[in-house]
């Protein structure tokens, strides 16, 4: 294809994204687009699988039966909304396992999140409030993004975000409104997670390096400090309708802006936990890794029934 | 009467838990998302019909203990669990025989105790069944799958059954409760079930090109609240939360 060809194709594809929309995937799509859309959602797909170690962490220890239950529905969410989101990646030419290989070597990135560690109860609170939470105010746009498998496994990871989100502040609620100790243990739960929250909205938006082509394409509509603003006054008035305390001595309201205004972000700690250091990196690849290796047996003999059973209905059908 | 009806209702539903929470503890370690999700997926199922079972238990014990109180806060020696649901996930193919050589036994329970003049027992039992038939069909489509597959997996899947094997009679042991139950009508007589249960697990077996064991030694007392080393592991993360923070809502 000459490149005059190419430039004509490209600005019919931009006019399409322009009206709205949706690409599929066997419509002509420049390069960039394909390999930008691989790795957010293979990044999100990503996050979801690794997602469910730190609240897997605490299935056996749930308080109750009804927490269990919820607990178990909601990670079990989280293992399909990786599914959908693998499954909606490999329409753009890449298959489950490069994906795994990527994640395992390191190559590809997942929520930064998820390396930190789930020590109370209270943390499976903290989670489904502020990380689902934050990962809502990413993904509503999302539901709208130009690549179609994507924006429609959207419409379902958020319909059912938005009820861990709801789930996980009660579980807050019910602390915050409990014992004196439940009370720290909502707390304390609050001030570990509050901060790595903001941090999951994405670095500052002048260190934001995908930010502007992303827009483009409708992989983004907000960027990433206006969607941090937007998770902070929404989270501040659910603290204090629950009693709790934003560990944040400088968050202010600003009448003027009609927005909190925040002390500043530990962005050391962010790339610190991006590039590899953080709580439990290591422990989340070694898990994925270590779950991948011991299955492989399982795999093969899953692929091998399946050969010996289309060979017996081949003979059947000569 | 009361009082064997509560320890029926217990017997019966601390299968459910035990293995459910087995399962639960397998929850984002699977060999691939898809068994992930079902192992997961049954862990829920079971859980749900723990909470229909403990619910009613609490309403016939009629004192102040909840569905969470019978669940986690009695002694090791207080659960009536069958020994084979306890057992390690030493694999996936202990796994998914454990799976099996359980889900052959608890959906031919459960067909017979829809018929119980028990009225919520048997509207509990219609719910299970059709939960129930899915998990056979899962662990028995995997028995297959393994049993066939490659030389490694066959001699896993083989492993699993002729090590687990020695806990399958304990199924069809009655306990006194149990006899008191079938007497009223209650409960199922498990004994009527066993011949049909090795024949289908028989069947199956051969299906998968494994071989049936022959060992006649088995090991019992599960239901009587005599277990396995593990038992008490699953009960010190099941029981954690109730334990470090008593007398709180959650």
């Amino acid at each position: 294809m000459s490149e005059e060809q190419i430039k004509n194709l490209e600005a019919q594809f931009n006019a399409r994204i322009e009206r709205d929309e949706k690409i599929e995937p066997k419509d002509w799509m420049p390069e960039k687009y394909r390999k930008t859309h691989i790795r957010q959602m293979s990044q999100h797909a990503h996050s979801e699988i690794v997602g469910m170690l730190p609240e897997g962490n605490w299935i056996t220890r749930a308080p109750s039966l009804r927490r269990k239950v919820a607990l178990l529905a909601k990670v079990q969410d989280e293992a399909g909304h990786g599914l959908y989101l693998y499954s909606a990646t490999e329409t753009l030419g890449i298959s489950r396992e490069e994906m795994y290989e990527q994640l395992h070597t390191g190559k590809a990135k997942y929520s930064s999140i998820f390396n930190y560690p789930t020590l109370t109860w209270a943390d499976m609170g903290a989670i489904g409030w502020l990380v689902d939470g934050a990962a809502i105010i990413n993904q509503v746009p999302l539901c709208n993004t130009s690549y179609g498998p994507y924006a429609r496994a959207m419409i379902r990871v958020c319909k059912e975000e938005s009820f861990h989100q709801r789930q996980g502040f009660e579980i807050m609620m019910k602390l915050a409104k409990g014992t004196p100790e439940q009370k720290d243990l909502a707390q304390d739960a609050l001030n570990r997670w509050w901060w790595p929250s903001l941090m999951m909205l994405g670095p500052k938006d002048e260190e934001s390096i995908h930010t502007e082509q992303s827009m483009k394409w409708k992989l983004k509509r907000k960027s990433n400090d206006d969607l941090r603003q937007q998770f902070i006054d929404q989270t501040v008035p659910q603290a204090d309708l629950i009693g709790l305390t934003i560990p944040d001595p400088e968050l202010k309201w600003n009448k003027e802006r009609g927005s909190y205004d925040f002390g500043p972000i530990n962005w050391d700690e962010f790339w610190q936990v991006v590039k590899g250091y953080g709580p439990c990196n290591k422990e989340r690849i070694k898990a994925r890794v270590g779950a991948w290796k011991e299955g492989e047996w399982v795999r093969d003999a899953a692929m091998a029934y399946a050969e010996k059973q289309a060979n017996k209905n081949f003979n059947k059908a000569v | 009467m009361k009082n064997n009806l509560y320890n029926y209702i217990l017997g019966i539903a601390d299968n459910s838990l035990i293995l459910g929470q087995r399962l639960g503890q397998l929850c984002g370690h699977g060999p691939s998302l898809e068994t992930d999700i079902a192992c997961t997926n049954i862990s829920l199922d079971l859980f749900g019909q723990v909470r229909s079972y403990f619910q009613y238990a609490a309403k016939i014990a009629g004192d102040q203990r909840t569905e969470d109180d019978i669940a986690m806060l009695r002694k090791e020696r207080d659960y009536k669990n069958v020994l084979l649901v306890e057992q390690p996930n030493t694999n996936f193919a202990f796994t998914i025989g454990r799976q099996f050589l359980f889900d052959v036994y608890h959906l031919a329970f459960l067909t017979e105790l829809q018929n119980s003049n028990d009225f919520t027992l048997s509207v509990i039992a219609k719910k299970c069944v059709k939960e129930v038939s899915y998990h056979l069909r899962f662990s028995s489509d995997w028995v297959k799958r393994l049993g066939n597959g490659t030389s490694v997996s066959k001699e896993k899947m083989q492993e699993a059954i002729s090590d687990l094997w020695t806990y399958t009679d304990e199924l069809f042991y009655q306990t006194n409760a149990d006899k008191e139950m079938v007497f009223e009508g209650v409960g199922v007589d498990v004994t009527k079930l066993k011949n049909n249960y090795y024949s289908h697990i028989n069947k199956i077996l051969l299906e998968a090109t494994l071989e049936i064991p022959e060992s006649k030694w088995f090991q019992t007392g599960g239901k009587e609240g005599i277990h396995t080393e593990h038992l008490g592991y699953l009960l010190s993360d099941l029981q954690y939360m109730q334990r470090t923070y008593p007398n709180m809502e959650w």
